[in-house]
């Protein structure tokens, strides 16, 4: 219950106590009054938290603990809320998908939810109700390092369903972590005429200081205002909160575990900002596509990073395990050790079709340069340019499910995912 | 002289003070403050609903005013978690054994497992919008005032500069460690709340484990009487301030109960119409209501009933319902307000008052308050509810410590404001610490003070005087070097003489550690005499100048001995008369002409002996 187990949970259990409760804790000497609060689930069974009257939460060792009264009526928990209405503005379509951007903590279970109505949205961030009218749906309610290949098509179907339904953009609320591989996927797996726009939090919504507030703001902003299709990534540009940057799904990176900016375009500039509520294009690009809708992932397909001493039986054993796709993170311009060329080739032959990224991030490989590269090329590796390797992994997933000529698909450019063009700056 | 007793004072004090640990408490970073700062970024906070799902009201509050936070940090002092942009790291053990060293020393009774909480500060203090704070332990007695609790927390960052759109920090003081301790509210008179504070703090800096100097230490002091609400005052530096605070807010709540009487014998209850009256003001030769104007501002006009007189009535010098609401309006982005108790004047009309007494409907008895500006609803709102609060008393509410009075900041906060901190795990206390702890709890106060009396040969009253000022440390750095001089003039040189030095206007705050010793060096270095140091201070303050420059300027370059003999002998061989006459008799004269020229390059025992040598050879 609440976190608590063992031998805390059967003391309460004992009095009858419930987390939540209004109670008066008696011990040896003294007494403490306020409410039992949720305790971590993480924490020892030791102990019982009680959120004192000046509002501190302290943890009484329960060998102290003589008795729990309960106080009758005091336990009542309100939620501040303010009445909004839809005002004709442009209608945005919200679809949560977890993480801590739009939700909130439930202190009565201690955990995360997401924000369930517009009124919840527009309490919290009363600047929304002014830029749009918004239409929130929860679709799942997961950590992103939770999604899977399955997430990613419901969230695909979700999106191109919404498209039908007459609203001038789509936000995405998402856990930061894997943000831009689901940008990736879905930048392939639908096509529509509108911005959809991914945008999540680097610092949880439960504060003050959270970005998800300007995040969401400018996030709303480029979806009901721009013009340009395709799918997007609403996050700080700096650590300061003034400007938000919107990157193409397909080239977009998190480069940092915790700052504001931590996502960052690659070998691209943002295509634009939002500042002060206006858009400030930074790239004019073509990103309009015919409308589809193609939501389907391969499940047997890996991403892997290749370090010195890298052990080949990894690759046979994926190719053993019926791997039909393999996208390599090499070194430099393209290159994984020579004693890997044999599984390799051999996972080739089975009909694995595996793939070539740099480890560098930035660049893009280049395989005839070296023997090695161009041995690998020769064995039938397909170098992917400047893909990101995580954008990699997702379209090969994609194309390997929905497409026949999977080869021809992974050298073509779809979604911006690759550019013939490195430009000094 | 009011009575507190009568009046039902009760105060409740807050001490805050800073520990002397080498890291902060969720960082590595150094607890230093510094002058150049490399790094500067944006933010706006906005107010998060608490576990129990209610909004703060001060933090609503400051939301509202929609300012931008301006914060500037260096790589010497912070890191990304003092910006807010990576998880704080594990609690500092070493806070948390002084934060426990201290609650054993009171006997308060420690908690079993520490929760660190944030407490929502969305003033921009806190680049997170709370302040990190655990609750260590409860209970206890200070001097025979009842501890309520011990926390250990995180201090704020430092407000550099602030206007009505921006706000600046530096993030140097941000997440230095701080013990809180409250105490029970006390029906003591001000001069005993000050002994009080003075005590604990003694009491903190025995232990040699909390940090010395001005801002080191902070007292918040709540401050109530009977039938009205608690007022919280923040932010008293010093002790002789501590003293003239209280007594200026209980004279302050005296006087809005003495409002409040007035009032209810004229009104049961609060009336207002509020109107727009842009259209009267078009040509006022108020410049304030014309660039409000111009501004794309409007003006508004409150009428209360009943209220004539009363927002301009003194009960006390300085204390006015009108003063309030224009402290209070300030926090809205408003210069104040105007009110008819002072009008006709600032530009304002009898016609166009009457323009707008004739709009509102105004009556005899009645008051108006003006406002011009933009958006002044909140402001409005703020000012009717400040009213409805003048027909009752004293309101609950946050004030600043401006110099020895107070000023109107926000609305309390509730205890809404409190949420676990969940990126930091709860604490344990386990029983070997505590054990640990209290096997090596530091001396008492009184101890101290007779170590330090021994050690430096000073008496009892001198030990307590370094010991109570800024410059303990300082002190016996200098004591320890500079043994050519008396420990009980470093004493009085850094009590006394550095505050009659303050007293008499100079700024002793650029006098750095550094700048100080090296004066006492060069007297030590027996360059120049001791008796000079208070002029080359001044000196050195006000030409922002160094010990030497100071010495060139005053002419103070040391004489040679045999320079000093030719002078001696000079005065003695001119004065040949007198010292025959009177024998040893004549040195008090001689000695003083020879100090009108040597008064400050020579010191004054050097040349006493080489007079008296010279007298008994001449006489």
């Amino acid at each position: 219950m609440h976190g608590y187990r063992g031998k805390a949970l059967e003391l309460l259990y004992r009095f009858n106590a419930y987390a939540g409760e209004h109670v008066i804790i008696e011990l040896d000497s003294k007494r403490y009054e306020g409410i039992i609060m949720p305790r971590y689930e993480s924490a020892d069974d030791t102990h019982i938290v009680l959120k004192l009257k000046n509002g501190y939460n302290i943890g009484i060792s329960i060998d102290r603990i003589k008795s729990i009264k309960s106080i009758e009526g005091k336990n009542q928990i309100k939620i501040a809320e303010v009445e909004r209405e839809d005002r004709g503005l442009s209608k945005i379509a919200m679809i949560s998908t977890g993480g801590t951007i739009a939700s909130k903590i439930d202190y009565r279970t201690g955990g995360v939810r997401a924000m369930l109505t517009a009124k919840e949205l527009y309490d919290a961030i009363p600047e929304l109700g002014e830029l749009a009218d918004i239409y929130p749906e929860v679709l799942f309610s997961e950590y992103s390092e939770n999604l899977t290949f399955r997430h990613w098509s419901m969230l695909a179907e979700k999106i191109y369903e919404k498209s039908k339904e007459g609203y001038k953009g789509i936000v995405v609320t998402h856990g930061t972590d894997t943000m831009h591989y689901t940008a990736a996927a879905l930048s392939f797996a639908v096509s529509i005429n509108k911005p959809i726009v991914l945008v999540g939090a680097q610092r949880s919504s439960d504060r003050p200081s959270s970005d998800a507030a300007t995040n969401l703001i400018a996030a709303t902003t480029f979806a009901s205002k721009s013009d340009l299709n395709g799918v997007f990534v609403a996050m700080h540009d700096s650590i300061s909160d003034d400007t938000i940057a919107i990157h193409l799904g397909t080239r977009v990176r998190k480069n940092h575990t915790s700052r504001r900016d931590a996502f960052k375009s690659i070998g691209i500039k943002p295509i634009a900002y939002v500042r002060n509520g206006e858009i400030i294009y930074n790239l004019r690009v073509e990103t309009r596509r015919e409308e589809y809708i193609l939501p389907k992932f391969e499940d047997k397909v890996a991403l892997l990073k290749y370090h010195p001493n890298m052990d080949a039986r990894l690759i046979e054993y994926l190719s053993e395990l019926g791997y039909k796709g393999l996208v390599l993170e090499g070194t430099g311009l393209g290159h994984v050790s020579k004693y890997l060329f044999n599984s390799i080739e051999d996972a080739i032959k089975k009909g694995m079709i595996i793939c070539m990224t740099s480890q560098c991030i930035y660049g893009r490989v280049r395989m005839t340069v070296y023997e090695t590269g161009r041995d690998l090329l020769r064995i039938g590796v397909l170098p992917l340019d400047d893909m990101l390797p995580e954008v990699a992994l997702a379209k090969l997933s994609w194309a390997l499910a929905n497409k026949e000529d999977v080869k021809s698909v992974m050298l073509k450019n779809i979604a911006m995912e690759m550019s013939d063009r490195s430009l000094v700056d | 002289m009011l009575s507190y007793k009568d009046l039902n004072v009760k105060i409740g004090l807050e001490i805050h003070q800073q520990l002397a640990t080498e890291k902060k408490l969720f960082c590595s970073c150094k607890s230093i403050e510094i002058e150049k700062h490399e790094h500067e970024f944006f933010r706006r906070l906005r107010p998060t609903q608490s576990e129990l799902g209610e909004y703060d009201p001060a933090a609503l509050f400051e939301f509202k005013k929609g300012r931008i936070i301006r914060y500037i940090a260096s790589n010497n002092n912070s890191c990304l978690v003092e910006a807010d942009e990576e998880p704080p790291h594990d609690l500092n053990s070493e806070a948390l054994d002084i934060a426990l060293t201290i609650a054993m020393l009171v006997n308060s009774d420690i908690v079993d497992e520490v929760h660190a909480m944030r407490k929502i500060v969305i003033d921009g203090s806190n680049t997170t919008g709370f302040q990190r704070t655990m609750l260590i332990a409860l209970g206890g007695t200070i001097d025979g005032v009842t501890i309520q609790s011990i926390s250990l927390e995180e201090d704020a960052a430092k407000i550099i500069d602030e206007n009505e759109k921006i706000k600046s920090y530096s993030l140097d003081r941000l997440g230095v460690p701080l013990i809180e301790i409250s105490l029970e509210p006390v029906t003591n008179n001000a001069e005993e709340v000050a002994l009080l504070a003075l005590k604990i703090g003694r009491l903190l800096r025995a232990t040699k484990r909390v940090a010395r100097g001005l801002g080191t230490i902070r007292q918040d002091v709540n401050i109530s009487i009977a039938n009205g609400n608690v007022v919280e005052i923040k932010g008293v530096q010093r002790l002789d301030q501590l003293k003239d605070v209280i007594e200026y807010e209980v004279k302050r709540q005296h006087g809005l109960m003495i409002i409040a009487d007035m009032l209810k014998e004229r009104i049961d209850h609060l009336d207002t119409v509020v109107k727009d009256v842009t259209s009267i003001f078009i040509d006022s030769k108020s410049k304030i209501i014309i660039n409000a104007i111009k501004s794309n501002g409007n003006i508004k006009a409150i009428n209360i009933k009943g209220f004539a007189g009363m927002l301009g009535f003194e009960p006390y010098q300085g204390i006015r319902l009108g003063k309030e609401l224009g402290e209070m309006v300030r926090s809205y982005g408003l210069g104040g307000i105007f009110h008819s108790d002072e009008l006709p004047a600032y530009g304002i009309s009898e016609e166009e008052l009457n323009k707008v007494r004739e709009i509102l409907g105004t009556e005899k008895e009645d008051a108006i308050i003006l406002i011009a500006g933009k958006n002044v609803e909140d402001a409005i709102n703020a000012i009717i509810k400040r009213l409805e609060e003048a027909l009752k008393g004293v309101p609950a509410e946050t004030r600043a410590a401006k110099g020895n009075v107070t000023v109107y900041s926000r609305p309390r906060p509730g205890a809404a404001r409190m949420y676990p901190e969940t990126d930091i795990a709860p604490v344990v206390i386990r029983k070997e610490l505590l054990e640990q702890i209290r096997s090596n709890l530091p001396k008492g106060w009184d101890e101290y003070i007779d170590e330090l009396s021994s050690k430096y040969n000073i008496n009892r009253i001198q030990a307590e005087k370094i010991f109570d000022s800024e410059y303990l440390n300082l002190f016996e750095r200098i004591a320890s070097t500079c043994k050519n001089i008396q420990p009980s003039f470093i004493v009085s040189l850094l009590t006394e003489s550095m505050t009659s030095i303050e007293r008499e206007g100079y700024d002793i705050s650029i006098l750095t550690d550094d700048k100080l010793i090296s004066i006492f060096n060069i007297v030590n270095e027996q360059r120049i005499a001791k008796e000079s140091i208070v002029d080359i201070i001044k000196i050195m303050i006000n030409n922002r100048c160094s010990v030497d420059e100071a010495i060139k300027n005053l002419g103070l370059e040391s004489i040679s001995d045999a320079a000093l003999k030719t002078i001696i002998e000079k005065i003695i061989r001119d004065n040949l008369e007198i010292v025959k006459e009177k024998g040893d008799q004549s040195f008090n004269i001689l000695m003083g002409k020879a100090m009108d020229k040597l008064r400050g390059k020579v010191d004054g025992k050097k040349i006493s002996i080489l007079i008296k040598e010279k007298i008994s050879q001449y006489k």
